[in-house]
């Protein structure tokens, strides 16, 4: 996924990129693998500016998989904090660039909630039912949809 | 080919993030270096 350009681009542009090799920086391995609780390689962690992680990768993932998941890691970030309309664009944008991976139905309902903590405006959460009615129809987040459809 | 400049020095990267207010790819690995 790493030697992907758009990979590159995407962790320059949007992350301060760490890397804790499980032998090279074994006491760092040690230490932090305990704090976040990792077992495994590769595992890829989204933290917020205040060290709290926000979503993880285990398991290689193709580059558009792994953009999409670590998009949707800076939706939450950006959710967790209460910025809505940030985390409704960061959601949307998986669906809208990243169409056919796990990510996008995930993004997609969250983007609903976050247009709706953003507006207050119900509508939104039945939009985002009606949408599911379109798309991603057998995914468990269009399940968790359904209540809101009008 | 471009690559990701990977930080090593973790609790100064975690010190810059919260300064800055940017969010943190943290990528426990063993591939080769």
């Amino acid at each position: 996924m790493y030697p992907d350009p758009r990979v590159v681009r995407f962790v320059t542009d949007s992350f301060i990129p760490i890397r804790i090799h499980v032998r090279e920086q074994a006491a760092d391995w040690k230490r932090l693998g305990e704090r976040y609780g990792v077992q495994w390689t590769p595992t890829v962690l989204v933290v917020d500016s205040s060290g709290e992680e926000r979503h993880r990768v285990e398991g290689f993932l193709p580059a558009d998989d792994f953009l999409a998941q670590i998009e949707l890691g800076r939706g939450k970030v950006a959710f967790t904090a209460g910025q809505f309309d940030e985390a409704e664009r960061r959601y949307r944008a998986i669906v809208d660039r990243y169409p056919k991976t796990e990510a996008a139905p995930e993004a997609l309902y969250w983007a609903g909630v976050s247009r709706y903590k953003h507006s207050n405006d119900a509508a939104a959460l039945a939009d985002t039912a009606r949408r599911f009615g379109e798309r991603y129809q057998d995914s468990s987040w269009a399940k968790k949809s359904s209540v809101w459809a009008a | 080919m471009a690559e990701i400049s990977w930080r090593h020095d973790v609790d100064a990267a975690l010190a810059d993030a919260k300064s800055a207010s940017r969010e943190l790819l943290l990528d426990f690995t063993a591939a080769p270096m």
